[in-house]
């Protein structure tokens, strides 16, 4: 290999980089100026990113950056400011109850806003997204409420749980497990199941004993859910009329039921939320469509 | 195997862009430029700070995009985001009067009115103001950097950025309160985005007007190439009229040639066309992608016939259609009204009538309906299905209304909401203030244990009880 810079290819014109291999020479073709400045301009991007943002790795640490910033301060900063532009809005529910707040049009806006937006957050893995329930976690939108629906009803159970043992102040009622507390014999519980089919206006099994059924109703059933079963919400006794069932209306749900009973909890929402979130809650959930 | 020197193509791919110096002109089209170009910067410097008067909680320019509110303002017309198929029936108007004015005079747009040429323009003005015409420019370009040339140019590009910033000062005064603006953005007070903004403008009119100039039409500009195909030969284009000026010679050549009965052509090849056209082309080539059919070639031709004597108008606005007659011995025909300028000048008619029934029976309110999905339907506790609907209103008027709400289709139905006011007829009154939107949840329950199909159409009809105008909105009732 020879190096003769400036030569001139003959056949080209071209000069060359001086660069020979077997007879073989390198044309000089440098670099468009243009693309030459941008690569300067991004090295000259980076020295200054260097100085500003963190960088370096040392050996414990980094170079933090003259401007200080991390993507946790970003975050920080952005929440604060959401959570500055939220307040304007929050003043206003702070202090007004939940019945105020839905007689005023403009706070009514901003609570069922944020009312939304809590319940997608905290509620509707249960509950569903749009309020709808599930088995076992009740329909927020149909007008059937185990502990009430009205305004304060629903704050309060929100605030405080049911069957949420560390609030002392939580909804608490147990029914009875017949079957397996042995109080029911497996065909008293059939009886009885059937009986309160009728009572939801639902088809009884065929030969099965309804007076036996309604005489196990009024002496184990009716003393929280009502000799009409029309259910009782001090107790959270649920109402056996409707076409509206928690845990399922047909005989093996219901026998299941009787036998085990279900007592599920809902936890209390008051020590997580801030009050103005559980009345926006509230306000939402009773929005719904079921609210009373 | 080597190849020999001639077996390769020594042209080079690229071509570096050979800089144009247009010469200074005077005439008939170049006065015109002159007053296009004051009238266009006038509005625009203007129009900004021009008011109207809205309702108090409106603005009082006339015309404004309003960014932070989303609409438009543009004197007696608000726009809202979901009419933007307004200006959709504006870029149709705005190209099919382009192609009107492209089948009567060719490139007008291109040749006064475009941006890119009034700004080019302008700059043209102030350089030749400050380096001298033509001659003194090229001179000052082989010139070496003495004081008077670096001089020359710190001025011309400080007057540039200027008139370039001025620019981009003013197209920022379109999106804010314009006085207020102004005021702002000279004591430093100004939104960041408004100095952003400015920058870019006052960068890009600077490279543009300055620096890229008949580029940006030769190489950026798609109108050229869509022209070519919309043009025909019975439009008005700046033509060098052939017949007329060919064979060129000079003016002794041509007296020589008279004298002895032989054909002489009135062009004198002077080439005063080529230095004063500003994107440098030779109009005598014929119809060209370069040509912007501005006119001052005529200008300058016109200044040189007149000086040797001949007719003017050697180049002129003229057709293809007629270079083609005059050779054949005929006379010009000018057919401004042929099918093509009456099918554009009906399709202009017909979007512009069809704008202006649009504009003019645009509703003052405007009411959408959304299904909830989730849950489609509820089984209710009184026996009873019960549908979601989100059901958001628009006032587009400058004063709060209460619409009444109807829901129809469904027998018994019963519609509730917690933001609206139940009144009589199982009807709802919703207030709605002054140009705002607002999103009710609304719910319709049937009666208990009605028979129902799985989807019932239904229909809702919000109606302004004050004026009777009403919105009509169709939707499902989903049941088990």
């Amino acid at each position: 290999m020879t190096a003769d810079p400036g030569q001139v290819d003959h056949i080209s014109g071209q000069t060359t980089t001086g660069h020979e291999w077997d007879g073989i020479r390198e044309l000089n073709t440098p670099l468009p100026r243009w693309w030459l400045w941008l690569f300067y301009v991004t090295i000259a991007f980076a020295v200054f990113y260097w100085i500003l943002y963190p960088a370096w790795p040392f050996v414990a640490g980094y170079s933090g950056g003259v401007l200080g910033y991390t993507n946790r301060t970003g975050l920080a900063a952005d929440v604060a400011a959401a959570q500055a532009a939220r307040a304007q809005g929050a003043a206003g529910l702070e202090k007004a109850t939940v019945d105020e707040i839905e007689k005023d049009p403009k706070l009514l806006e901003v609570a069922l806003a944020q009312g939304k937006a809590a319940f997608g957050d905290n509620c509707a893995p249960c509950h569903g997204s749009g309020g709808q329930g599930q088995k076992g976690y009740p329909n927020l939108t149909a007008g059937r409420w185990l502990w009430g629906g009205t305004l304060d009803q629903i704050q309060a159970t929100i605030t405080h749980g049911i069957r949420y043992a560390s609030d002392t102040d939580t909804h608490s009622s147990a029914m009875p497990a017949f079957g397996h507390d042995g109080i029911l014999k497996a065909d008293q519980i059939s009886q009885v199941a059937n009986y309160v089919r009728i009572l939801g206006k639902f088809e009884p099994e065929s030969g099965v004993d309804l007076g036996a059924g309604k005489k196990i109703f009024a002496d184990n059933c009716a003393v929280c859910h009502g000799e009409d079963g029309k259910g009782n919400l001090e107790m959270g006794a649920p109402n056996l009329t409707t076409k509206v069932w928690l845990y399922g209306n047909d005989l093996r749900d219901l026998v299941y039921t009787i036998t085990n009973a279900r007592n599920s909890v809902m936890p209390a929402w008051g020590g997580r939320l801030d009050p103005v979130t559980v009345k926006s809650l509230a306000l939402y959930v009773h929005s719904l469509g079921g609210g009373q | 195997m080597t190849l020999g020197a001639d077996e390769i193509d020594d042209e080079p791919l690229y071509e570096a862009a050979k800089k144009v110096y247009p010469q200074k002109v005077w005439g008939t089209y170049r006065r015109l430029k002159w007053i296009v170009l004051w009238i266009a910067l006038g509005v625009y410097y203007i129009l900004p700070f021009i008011r109207w008067s809205r309702e108090p909680n409106e603005p009082s320019q006339a015309v404004l995009v309003d960014m932070a509110h989303s609409r438009f303002y543009a004197f007696f017309i608000e726009l809202w985001p979901q009419e933007v198929y307004y200006f959709t029936g504006l870029l149709i108007l705005a190209s099919l009067i382009l192609f009107l004015s492209n089948a009567l005079f060719g490139r007008v747009w291109c040749g006064y009115a475009c941006p890119q040429t009034v700004w080019t323009d302008l700059f043209l003005w102030v350089e030749r103001a400050i380096e001298g015409d033509r001659r003194e420019r090229l001179k000052l370009d082989a010139a070496p950097w003495d004081g008077e040339k670096i001089a020359k140019r710190i001025t011309k590009h400080a007057a540039w950025l200027v008139i370039a910033l001025l620019t981009g000062g003013a197209a920022v005064l379109y999106f804010q309160d314009a006085p207020t603006l102004v005021i702002e953005i000279v004591t430093f007070k100004a939104p960041l985005v408004a100095y952003l903004w400015i920058g870019i403008f006052t960068f890009t009119t600077y490279s543009l007007a300055g620096h890229m100039r008949e580029q940006v039409c030769l190489y950026m500009c798609p109108w050229p190439r869509i022209q070519a195909a919309l043009t025909d030969a019975d439009a008005l284009n700046v033509t060098y009229r052939v017949d007329r000026g060919e064979p060129r010679m000079s003016l002794k050549d041509a007296a020589r040639a008279r004298a002895h009965g032989e054909s002489a052509g009135d062009c004198i090849d002077c080439m005063q066309c080529v230095a004063v056209c500003p994107t440098g082309v030779d109009i005598r080539k014929g119809a060209q992608l370069g040509c912007i059919q501005c006119g001052l070639c005529i200008d300058a031709c016109d200044a040189v016939m007149e000086k040797v004597h001949r007719p003017l108008r050697l180049i002129a606005y003229d057709t293809d259609e007629n270079q083609d007659r005059r050779k054949s011995g005929e006379h010009n025909v000018y057919r401004l009204i042929r099918a093509r300028t009456i099918l554009y000048a009906g399709l202009i008619a017909i979007t512009g009538l069809v704008m202006l029934y649009a504009l003019i029976s645009r509703s003052s309110m405007n009411v959408s309906v959304l299904h909830v999905r989730a849950p489609l339907f509820t089984q209710t506790a009184e026996g009873g299905i019960r549908n979601g609907f989100t059901v958001r209103f628009s006032n587009k008027l400058g004063v709060s209304r209460d619409f009444t709400l109807e829901v129809s289709g469904l027998k018994g139905a019963m519609m509730t909401s917690v933001v609206a006011k139940p009144i009589e007829d199982g009807r709802l009154s919703v207030h709605i203030d002054p140009d705002a939107t607002f999103e009710a949840p609304v719910y319709v329950g049937s009666p208990a244990d009605a028979k129902l199909d799985k989807s019932t159409p239904i229909v809702f009809t919000a109606t302004d009880p004050r004026t009777g105008e009403h919105v009509i909105v169709g939707d499902h009732f989903f049941a088990p």
